[in-house]
């Protein structure tokens, strides 16, 4: 056994011309940031204020931008696949070959679910949630800071394994007996196993952190339905996530120990059984798809109600509809695989479970109609994504519904017709929204509103692009296409394609505006400048801190006698209130044993992916011991003092609206 | 607008595929998938009893009650009305239990499992998935082929099917439903081609390299002589196989040519299903009465620890 385990030179993709120049660009990326960052001296800062950071805001930003990047990663995959298929028909090859776009499409899935949506939901959460209760962070900090380091940690590996070794062949879902040793013998697989669990991980644990932050911390006076819809519907994804997401980890253990140990899980010989893993891999993979809808179905409430200047419509039914949604969703996943052969009793069952989840889904729809109606409406481009959403969603929903209806299934079953299904909820419900609650929150977390004008082009590309690139997918799924083909022969299914492709580019060019947008916002920031820190009349309390909020949030807690507190305050005239004096704030003090303990811990991942068993050893001894260093750090806290809060307070109500300054 | 506009053009092409699409599952040769495709065109509509108000709706309150509509009522503390809670709460309700009810009956009645109804006797043609092709074995004629399907039109056929290695997904749209292959395990699928005609066949569970090119020409012959000729074809025309030539299909291929074999080795599905199960008894329900094999194999689900495919046999 050499040194190096399986890594070899032969692992870089030194033949193949687009990897090498994608690693090439990625290079020069990096060395441009890395001499820009030495250029303006900002290393110190990097490490002290945010690497090292225990601010929810601050991580809740790094997540953002984790996502944002992996949307780039993701999204460079979707328009390889669609180029390949608009190339590739009438039985030519397209110009990638089936090694090389198995593995673009197993990527694209796994970035796209857990690199980029995940982490804009926990990065919008991790911002907002807090805040929104009235707490000064979360329940346990510096964990929060160690999920986000794991969540990256994955992401590090996922695209390491671009440039050595390969990624998974398998889909991403990862099905043995395909994802088994026998079937899938180099390191692809194990790439995907460790990626997925050490992100896993930093999910889970963020899960428990905010169950225990809304359970413990709320503003005095803040009932459970008090609380604001955003918060109430992350509450529900987290008890999915934290629910769920063992399972997920569980699953992958055993196909883990399938490869290393040969056990017999999931294997054909000696007793295994693949249709179980299948069956554990839904029972987390179906929560998931609610885990990632429900924090946005909270944010198209939030901006609703915000922008139409208006409570929201039915908050009770809203919170009972997320409630039913999330249960229902733990009930359902064998919908995933009707065609494995059940009984018609079995697969009627979970076809009618859901079918169920459309009334709660349903009802929330008509709320957000009501809460549209006898509105006031601002056209602004956090709404058009509500909007988009409320059409493009309601129709993902109804090909949703027949998808669960197995007599139908099982001619839809692994189309295309699926694929613009779950595309349709996935873009078109949780993505919306998380881009709306991006501009809707971004004032709040960087202190300057995002440019409305590319703004509004990002939507009506990504809206048109949305519709050109996925509508011709249910065409072709009814056409009979199946889904994960490198190439195609059958003239009918030719022009769809070519449809599909534009639209790719159409959704390319809104992710363009929105790259122009963050640039041109930038340097418009004076201008854009959100002074008060509540720049669209919000009704809840995050609009009530500064614009980015003081480092402690509130520096005295609001007490909380309704939903919309914010509204309450400044009605009754108790919002931007000046305080003589303060009492001294409980703080917990940045650390750097999150970055060290993940940091150990990728190590120890990639040793094992290459079977670098010393480095393993090594990688795995260290995350211990720098955990077990952290629990032996009685340093962790101090106290702002209240002539330090005064100023900072001060010069924050120097801003506020004159008339309720009194 | 834009955004029904491209939606009133999004549905008129669906709509204009459908009435001239040639192929695919809107275009069913085969009882099964003319039931499967108006089960699809009922619940569509059924629902969109539901999805054009909440498009319409959405679109129109967005419009009439945009800021710029100052005279229009505005009513910001208004946020319950247990009528319109009611009525929103019981519409999808109403729509879920029809489409409930209907999803309950057609999940029975096209249960893949059950013998298609008042069609004679069924035809049995065994399928096994190999990376990457798929080889059918015809017990009742003693022969077997690779990536051609052949059967009678009218003439309804059984397929047992199972896996040599990776998962697969034993599909022919126009005909009707898909079942997973897997390893070790059989399962079960009733199908019939109404008209003579070839059809595409693939499989729709993606399982590596060449996946692609897993395809197979579905043939339904017009009469019961023509497939008695193309089945004298085969055992002219065809070789033998045994262990050797079998474990020679074994080795993965891409876009394999279509290939006949006029002498099988008997019991070859049989071996396939049970060559994981060494150690672990014996699942012999070839030397059953014939009526077993038809319906559900009893010794299929006492023997298979693998069992959940089965577990439909324990209704009947």
């Amino acid at each position: 056994m050499s040194l190096l385990g399986k890594l070899s030179i032969e692992a870089l993709p030194y033949h193949d011309p687009i990897i090498m120049s994608t690693l090439t660009v990625v290079a020069i990326l990096g060395v441009v940031i890395a001499a820009l960052i030495t250029k303006y001296k900002k290393w110190g800062v990097l490490w002290s204020e945010w690497i090292t950071s225990i601010d929810h805001k601050r991580l809740g930003v790094m997540y953002i931008i984790l996502a944002l990047i992996m949307l780039m990663r993701g999204f460079a995959d979707a328009i390889m696949m669609r180029s390949q298929l608009a190339l590739a028909t009438n039985g030519a090859e397209g110009y990638l070959p089936p090694d090389h776009y198995d593995q673009i499409f197993t990527a694209h899935g796994v970035i796209m679910i857990i690199f980029m949506a995940m982490p804009f939901m926990v990065g919008l959460m991790n911002i907002v949630l807090p805040l929104q209760i009235g707490a000064r962070d979360v329940a346990f900090p510096f964990l929060n800071n160690l999920s986000f380091w794991l969540t990256a940690g994955g992401a590090v590996l996922i695209n390491l394994s671009l440039g050595l070794g390969e990624f998974a062949k398998t889909g991403w879902v990862a099905y043995p007996p395909l994802s088994g040793l026998t079937y899938s013998p180099s390191v692809g697989v194990d790439y995907y196993i460790w990626a997925l669990q050490i992100s896993g991980l930093g999910t889970l644990l963020t899960a428990v952190n905010f169950l225990v932050t809304v359970a413990k911390m709320r503003a005095p006076g803040m009932k459970l339905m008090q609380m604001p819809i955003f918060t109430w519907t992350c509450t529900w994804a987290n008890i999915l996530i934290a629910a769920s997401f063992p399972i997920l980890t569980a699953v992958l253990a055993m196909l883990t120990l399938d490869r290393y140990m040969d056990f017999h899980f999931f294997t054909n010989e000696a007793g295994g059984n693949s249709m179980m893993y299948i069956n554990l891999f839904w029972a987390w993979g179906h929560p998931e798809v609610y885990i990632l809808i429900l924090p946005a179905f909270g944010i198209f409430s939030e901006v609703l109600s915000t922008f139409t200047g208006k409570r929201l419509f039915g908050y009770k039914s809203m919170v009972y509809a997320s409630g039913a949604i999330a249960i229902l969703g733990f009930i359902v996943w064998l919908h995933h695989f009707f065609t494995m052969g059940s009984s018609a009793n079995v697969n009627a069952f979970f076809g009618i479970m859901t079918m169920i989840i459309a009334v709660p889904t349903g009802v929330k729809l008509f709320n957000w109609i009501f809460t549209l109606y006898r509105g006031r409406l601002h056209i602004t481009t956090p709404v058009l994504w509500t909007l988009g959403f409320m059409v493009t969603f309601t129709i993902g929903g109804m090909t949703g519904v027949l998808l669960a209806i197995p007599g139908a299934d099982y001619v839809l079953h692994n189309s295309l017709f699926l694929i613009a299904h779950f595309h349709n909820t996935i873009i078109g419900g949780a993505v919306f929204g998380y881009l709306a609650g991006f501009t809707y929150w971004f004032p709040k977390a960087m202190g300057f509103k995002l440019d409305e004008k590319w703004g509004k082009s990002a939507f009506w590309c990504w809206q048109i692009g949305f519709l050109l690139a996925f509508m011709p997918l249910y065409v072709l799924g009814f056409l009979g296409m199946t889904r994960r083909l490198n190439s195609t022969d059958n003239p009918d299914w030719n022009i769809w394609l070519y449809i599909a492709a534009i639209g790719a580019v159409v959704i390319a060019f809104g992710i363009l505006s929105q790259v122009i947008q963050l640039v041109v916002s930038f340097m418009k920031r004076d201008e854009l400048n959100d002074k008060t820190g509540d720049p669209w009349d919000g009704h809840t309390l995050e609009w009530s801190t500064a614009s980015p909020p003081q480092f402690y949030n509130f520096a005295k807690l609001p007490h909380v006698k309704d939903i919309d507190t914010w509204t309450d305050m400044k009605e009754e005239g108790e919002a931007y209130k000046r305080y003589e004096s303060y009492d001294p704030i409980h703080m917990p003090k940045n650390t750097s044993a999150g970055v060290t303990i993940s940091g150990s811990l990728t190590v120890f991942c990639f040793a094992m992916i290459w079977h670098i068993w010393w480095l393993a050893a090594v990688g795995l001894v260290a995350a211990i011991g720098f955990y077990i260093k952290r629990c032996y750090t009685k340093d962790v806290d101090y106290y702002v003092q209240p002539d330090e809060i005064k100023k900072i307070e001060d010069e924050h109500l120097k801003n506020a609206p004159k008339e309720v300054t009194a | 607008m834009l955004i029904r506009n491209l939606c009133t053009i999004a549905f008129t092409a669906v709509v204009l595929t459908l009435a001239g699409c040639s192929g695919g599952v809107l275009d069913p040769k085969g009882q099964v998938g003319v039931e499967e495709k108006w089960l699809i065109i009922i619940c569509t509509l059924l629902m969109l009893i539901v999805v054009i108000p909440v498009i319409v709706l959405t679109l129109y309150f967005a419009w009439k009650y945009r800021a710029s509509r100052d005279f229009e009522v505005y009513t910001p503390k208004w946020a319950h009305s247990t009528k319109i809670e009611s009525a929103v709460w019981s519409i999808p309700i109403l729509i879920i239990v029809v489409l409930g009810v209907i999803t309950w009956k057609s999940t029975h009645a096209l249960d893949p499992y059950k013998p298609l109804e008042g069609k004679g006797e069924h035809m049995t043609v065994e399928v096994v998935s190999l990376n990457w092709k798929w080889l059918f074995i015809y017990p009742e004629q003693g022969i077997a082929t690779v990536n051609e399907l052949v059967f009678p039109a009218d003439k309804p056929v059984a397929f047992k099917i199972t896996s040599e290695g990776t998962m697969n997904s034993f599909f022919i749209p126009q005909l009707g439903s898909q079942i997973y292959s897997m390893a070790g395990m059989e399962t079960k699928l009733h199908l019939i081609a109404d008209e003579p005609g070839t059809y595409d066949g693939f499989s729709a569970n993606y399982s590596g390299e060449g996946f692609t090119g897993m395809n197979f020409d579905a043939i339904a012959t017009p009469t019961n002589d023509d497939f008695e000729a193309w089945v004298e074809k085969v055992k002219r025309e065809g070789g033998e196989l045994d262990s050797a030539s079998y474990k020679a299909l074994t080795e993965p291929t891409k876009s394999h040519p279509v290939e006949y074999f006029a002498d099988v080795k008997d019991g070859l599905f049989h071996d396939i299903i049970m060559k994981f199960m060494k150690d672990h008894g014996e699942m012999n329900y070839y030397s059953k009465p014939k009526n077993a094999v038809q319906g559900r194999p009893e010794a299929t689900r006492s023997h298979a620890q693998h069992s959940g495919a089965h577990e439909t046999e324990a209704e009947e």
